[in-house]
């Protein structure tokens, strides 16, 4: 007898799952991972490698717990532990950085409902959760040479201390978090993304032309505003989580519009040097709107 | 072209069978032919058991306007008319014929007298050609066109975007005089001047050989398309063509076009030809199952086991054989399913790539939006037919889906986007059915 399967088409899948996707971001925040190793030294790697493990481990925990399905081989719990990694000082307690990881993981992620499901980014509100309780750690810089110090933005925002070169800028040889810095490495981390189809350009070119526009307008040394904050790792791999940000194009310019808006409200007249956090936060919650609002039309479509 | 070619998938080509000249097999023992092939009414059996039939004889009338005749390819013994699953899921009536072997041509077939528009379309009508692309929709139907001043351009649809399906390359190249007979008949009779002949750049062959063959001042045009899924759909390639955008709802002729495949351009000349009418089909059998995977020239009813074993066989057991190509082939219960009018290709797969990934979370990541080429939203269709959310649906404009199958392919997720907009669709349908009859109750009571 024949024993043939009858299933529905499309009878063949495009290669690229949501492993291969995942991945496919772990290997685009490599450069920035070698950069962080060779300015801030060994512990940088700790902390992301802490971040990672702690990630995982409360993915696996929390979905044994509820008797889910174990999601940790689709590989989104380890970009999210090497996220929250990249946006924490080198110095910061190692049980602080676990506690931010399974608050990303657990509260922010599995509690909605796991992946796709969260409202908010998990790194980003982990940071702004991490950045409130632990105030002194979470904001304590150190240059590379480990001389305690302020990062760039707030010299820019306070007119205290020296601003980098350029050049140190872009190879990110100052004061910052871990994956912050080096620009060099994070754009091209961004750039293999786009060539592999991961993200598209549209969030990250709006993100930045947005600030780079409004403090130039503003005469806030644009270049510096680029270059010196959390603003092109957040552009590229942050307001590009596919979960948290619209999905049309158009929605897209919305989005990466409204980040640059509000990074550069808070930079400039807020009580904080950074504001990349916070507006990726705020524009998160927008998101469904803006999904609602940015409806593709479709060919032919009369208006219903 | 000024405009922008419309989004679609890059899915992989497979066709392994491009240089492969349609071989005829033998005379199959017994065919069973349904009474259902096209879009449409049924046609009614006119034979009964017992009878003798000789190829090309009628064996079912076409059961209305839009529908077609039927006619058996072998000659032999009409053994039963017997209930059979199509695939749509119903059951209809099958002629089952056992072949003698004799291929004995039927006395009445002559060449029919065509001189104006009328008598072109009745005689597309006696030659039983449907949509030979796969659709199966009545070709007479097609053509039958009342204002014939709303036509402007025949746009002739070659692109066999799917994967593995090369049946149209093979017309293309081996049968190219006939396309292109096939193209001036349409064009003199429907009084259409300009022709543009779609087909996908993987295919330069094909290109060129019609190329040189329709010659310049002809008013046929052949473009050289993109190969991306789904070229050949109706209103992609219309769009792709003519920057013309089939409006909801409408027929390509809203736009001035009409869409016809190569192959059943070619089964319009050769009928005009003969008067033979459309009674085998090329069909190109492939799949990773397959031990020399061959197009085929095998008449209509022949069950597509019968096929394999003329390619050689099976190299392991298949676990998955389709009508068609993989992205919308529909998958067949048995090899004891007859090749039908518009099969175009049957394909058989080993176990391994017959398997269906497991569906996992969406993430969200709006590939079923950028890949679909009517610019649907995937995504939010599933989420709004879970929701039973029937507005919402009505706005996303699930009704529209062509059901090619890009945003399941693209998915990440693997989750059976296109499987759930037939099943909106139907939703939709059914409530839209529904709230127009409580309308009608309602205006009726007030009266």
């Amino acid at each position: 007898m024949n024993n043939l399967i009858v299933s529905a088409s499309p009878h063949i899948r495009s290669k690229a799952n949501t492993t291969v996707i995942m991945r496919d971001v772990i290997i685009a925040l490599m450069p920035t991972l070698i950069a962080a190793i060779f300015i801030f030294g060994w512990r940088s790697l700790l902390v992301v490698g802490v971040c990672v493990a702690f990630a995982v481990l409360g993915e696996w925990g929390f979905e044994k717990l509820c008797k889910r399905d174990v999601t940790i081989g689709d590989l989104s719990a380890v970009v999210t532990g090497i996220l929250l990694g990249f946006s924490l000082p080198v110095g910061i307690p190692l049980w602080q950085a676990a506690f931010g990881s399974i608050v990303a993981i657990v509260v922010v992620k599995q509690l909605f409902g796991g992946i796709g499901k969260n409202f908010a980014n998990p790194a980003v509100t982990a940071r702004i959760v991490m950045f409130i309780a632990f105030a002194g750690s979470m904001t304590t810089w150190q240059m590379p040479d480990a001389v305690s110090t302020a990062t760039p933005l707030v010299a820019l925002k306070y007119g205290t201390g020296e601003l980098p070169e350029i050049l140190d800028l872009l190879i990110g040889n100052r004061a910052g978090c871990i994956g912050e810095t080096s620009i060099i490495a994070l754009v091209i981390g961004g750039i293999y993304l786009m060539i592999r189809k991961v993200i598209t350009w549209h969030v990250p070119v709006t993100y930045l032309a947005t600030v780079f526009v409004l403090t130039a307008i503003l005469g806030k040394e644009p270049v510096y505003q680029l270059l010196s904050g959390a603003v092109v790792l957040a552009a590229i791999f942050m307001a590009t989580d596919y979960t948290t940000t619209p999905q049309t194009k158009k929605g897209k310019f919305i989005y990466g519009l409204g980040c640059g808006m509000i990074t550069v409200l808070i930079r400039v007249w807020g009580n904080y040097p950074e504001g990349v956090s916070f507006a990726i936060l705020l524009m998160n919650i927008l998101t469904p709107h803006i999904n609602t609002l940015t409806r593709s039309k479709p060919l032919g479509g009369v208006k219903a | 072209m000024s405009f922008l070619k419309l989004r679609g998938a890059h899915v992989p080509h497979r066709k392994n069978t491009a240089d492969c000249k349609a071989e005829r097999m033998p005379v199959p023992k017994t065919v069973t032919i349904p009474v259902v092939m096209h879009i449409g009414a049924p046609a009614k059996p006119v034979v009964k058991p017992g009878m003798t039939v000789k190829v090309g004889q009628m064996v079912a009338e076409a059961g209305g306007f839009v529908s077609a005749p039927i006619f058996t390819g072998v000659s032999g013994k009409v053994k039963k008319i017997d209930d059979v699953l199509i695939s749509n899921g119903q059951y209809v009536p099958a002629v089952v014929i056992e072949s003698d072997g004799l291929q004995e041509v039927y006395e009445e077939i002559q060449k029919p007298n065509v001189t104006n528009m009328q008598e072109f379309v009745d005689a597309v009508r006696a030659s039983g050609i449907v949509g030979l692309g796969g659709a199966g929709f009545p070709t007479s139907v097609k053509l039958s066109v009342k204002d014939l001043s709303q036509l402007e351009v025949l746009i002739v649809n070659g692109a066999e975007c799917e994967p593995y399906i090369t049946s149209d390359t093979r017309t293309m190249l081996d049968d190219a005089e006939a396309v292109i007979d096939g193209i001036r008949l349409v064009m003199k009779y429907l009084n259409i001047k300009k022709t543009i002949i779609g087909i996908e750049n993987n295919k330069p062959q094909c290109v060129k050989k019609l190329r040189e063959l329709a010659g310049s001042n002809s008013g046929i045009e052949v473009r050289s398309l993109p190969a991306m899924y789904p070229q050949g759909g109706e209103k992609v390639l219309i769009y792709n063509t003519t920057g013309k955008i089939v409006p909801e709802g409408g027929l390509p002729l809203n736009v001035g076009a009409i869409v016809m495949n190569c192959t059943t351009l070619a089964a319009i000349s050769h009928y005009m030809e003969t008067g033979m009418p459309l009674i085998e089909k090329c069909v190109t059998v492939d799949g990773s199952a397959v031990n020399t995977p061959k197009n085929v020239i095998a008449p209509i009813g022949t069950p597509v086991g019968d096929l394999f074993e003329f390619c050689g066989g099976f190299k392991t057991t298949p676990a998955k054989v389709l009508y068609g190509g993989p992205m919308m082939g529909i998958a067949l219960p048995d090899l004891n399913c007859p090749v039908l009018k518009n099969t175009n290709a049957v394909l058989a797969f080993d176990e391994k790539d017959a398997q269906q990934p497991e569906e996992t979370s969406c993430i969200c990541c709006a590939k079923c939006i950028d890949t679909c080429p009517l610019k649907l939203m995937p995504a939010a269709i599933e989420s709004a037919y879970k929701n039973n959310d029937m507005e919402l649906l009505e706005k996303l404009k699930v009704n529209l889906c062509m059901e090619c199958g890009c945003c399941s392919f693209i998915c990440p997720a693997r989750r059976h986007l296109v499987q759930t907009n037939k099943l909106a669709k139907a939703k939709l349908r059914n409530y839209q059915n529904a709230k127009k009859a409580a309308e009608e109750k309602k205006k009726e009571a007030v009266k």
